[in-house]
């Protein structure tokens, strides 16, 4: 592992100003993405800034809106009670994501910045890849590839975005509050990731010693039924192949208001305009379902070990459709 | 730098403890408490689980400096003397054991599924709870067997 300096500064402002003044240094906060990061050498920061005792844990409810603490831990959310009569599917989220120990240390700001699983990205000894290395081309392209995105993918980058948690929080409209030595701004999570285009090192909008210090949740309304469907490799702790998160709010066979995004299969996570148009005053049968999904997996960019990807992703989708709607 | 941390209810130091390591590192090589495993490294397969303040983490993954001041339980504080804990001697009864790498990993993860449930619980929910523990020897099937025997034993039938 890279020499590195670590400090633990008592306050948030303390602990921004060090980070924006050293170009090489940033944030630690659970760990679980970026100790493992540094140990594989495709991090080395000179300075780490540990945040993780800084006041930004905790689920506060303000209205129809939850405020979540940047350092709260995936367990921590995952057990709080409102989310699960609420929003359970992002309970579920929570809890398909990673194992208890993780969970226990994992954040929900590191959780929405962990980076790919891509193993080209992950493997400093391949010479091409354009998030590592900008302008070295894409290994995973020409290589073997199954675990890669086929939505908003290019010649240039098909890593995958692996986090659960995000997919259920685009989904529900979920903002960023975002901190620097200039002040906050908010950036709703709809607009915080990039499409990797031709800059895949830029995965969101934050710039260096920008912190995330909470996300906002809204609420979905009472009686709304929510889903997240997983589909992987094994029964547990494996990432996704492809998941659905929806909510739909239903008045008898018609389904009058739905959230849709997927996991598993975009370069971000995906949410489903497309889909949420289709379903939207539609009666819930399995031709909508299926134009909700032919809707949502359009233009994919596919690579032999990525092609199951397409058929697998509608099939999830509609399953999800036809649980949380029947 | 200097790490102290309380590990198994005694105050403990480190010195000269590089930023690089891992809470991990810190108990196996300067604390002289190897039964925490170190195995993938990446917090894949739960070797390296011990509790910090109270709730199991892959120890691996833990920074040293983030345990400052923080409490650590490993498999060696499990026991009271001589005196087996009920998951350990589960383990033993049920020869959950085979090469025993994994074993101290599970033994804590498991203590905490025991710990924070009155009843036995589910196989589904005790699979859940070790997933993030790999053991390439015994097919799972004896360390369930062990679970379950503990659990019932703690809830008293």
């Amino acid at each position: 592992m890279h020499e590195f300096r670590y400090e633990r500064p008592a306050t948030v402002a303390e602990a921004i100003r060090a980070v924006a003044h050293d170009p090489e240094a940033d944030f630690l906060a659970g760990g679980t993405t970026e100790v493992d990061l540094m140990k594989d050498g495709v991090f080395h920061p000179d300075l780490l800034v540990d945040i993780t005792r800084l006041p930004l844990r905790g689920v506060r409810r303000d209205g129809t809106m939850l405020q979540v603490g940047a350092l709260t831990t995936m367990e921590e959310l995952a057990s709080d009670r409102t989310l699960m009569e609420r929003a359970p599917f992002v309970v579920e989220a929570l809890l398909r994501g990673a194992s208890v120990q993780l969970r226990n240390m994992a954040t929900i700001g590191g959780n929405l910045l962990q980076r790919t699983r891509c193993r080209y990205f992950r493997d400093p000894a391949v010479p091409a890849c354009n998030k590592r290395e900008p302008g070295s081309g894409c290994e995973a392209v020409n290589s073997v590839a199954r675990m890669h995105a086929i939505l908003g993918a290019s010649p240039a980058c098909i890593a995958l975005h692996a986090s659960d948690l995000a997919v259920a929080l685009v989904a529900l409209d979920a903002v960023v509050h975002i901190q620097s030595e200039e002040g906050e701004r908010l950036v709703p999570l709809t607009q915080f990731y990039l499409m990797p285009g031709e800059t895949p090192d830029r995965e969101n909008v934050l710039r260096h010693g920008e912190l995330i210090t909470a996300v906002d949740i809204p609420l979905p309304p009472e009686g709304t039924r929510s889903i997240y469907l997983k589909i992987r490799d094994r029964a547990s702790y494996e990432f996704a192949l492809a998941s659905a998160a929806i909510a739909v709010i239903m008045d008898g066979p018609v389904i009058k208001e739905a959230r849709v995004a997927m996991g598993g299969v975009g370069t971000i996570p995906w949410r489903g305009f497309e889909a949420e148009e289709v379903l939207r005053e539609a009666p819930a049968t399995p031709d909508t379902f299926r134009s909700a999904a032919d809707g949502t997996i359009r233009d994919p960019f596919i690579v032999p070990g990525t092609a199951f990807k397409v058929e697998l992703a509608k099939r999830t989708l509609i399953r999800a459709l036809t649980e949380v709607t029947s | 730098m200097r790490v102290n941390v309380t590990v198994n209810g005694a105050p403990m130091t480190a010195d000269d403890v590089w930023p690089g390591e891992s809470l991990l590192y810190v108990l196996r090589e300067r604390l002289g408490l190897p039964g925490a495993k170190n195995a993938c490294e990446q917090g894949e397969c739960g070797s390296c689980t011990v509790y910090l303040d109270g709730l199991p983490v892959c120890a691996c993954l833990v920074a040293a400096g983030q345990a400052e001041g923080r409490e650590v339980l490993t498999v060696e504080g499990l026991a009271s003397g001589e005196e087996l804990d009920p998951v350990q001697e589960a383990f033993v009864e049920c020869g959950a054991v085979q090469c025993g790498f994994c074993t101290p990993g599970l033994i804590v993860q498991a203590h905490s599924l025991i710990a924070g449930h009155d009843g036995v619980p589910a196989d589904a929910e005790i699979r859940e709870h070790l997933a993030g523990n790999l053991c390439r020897c015994t097919g799972y099937e004896k360390i369930l067997d062990a679970v379950r025997l503990a659990a019932r034993r703690k809830a008293g039938s």
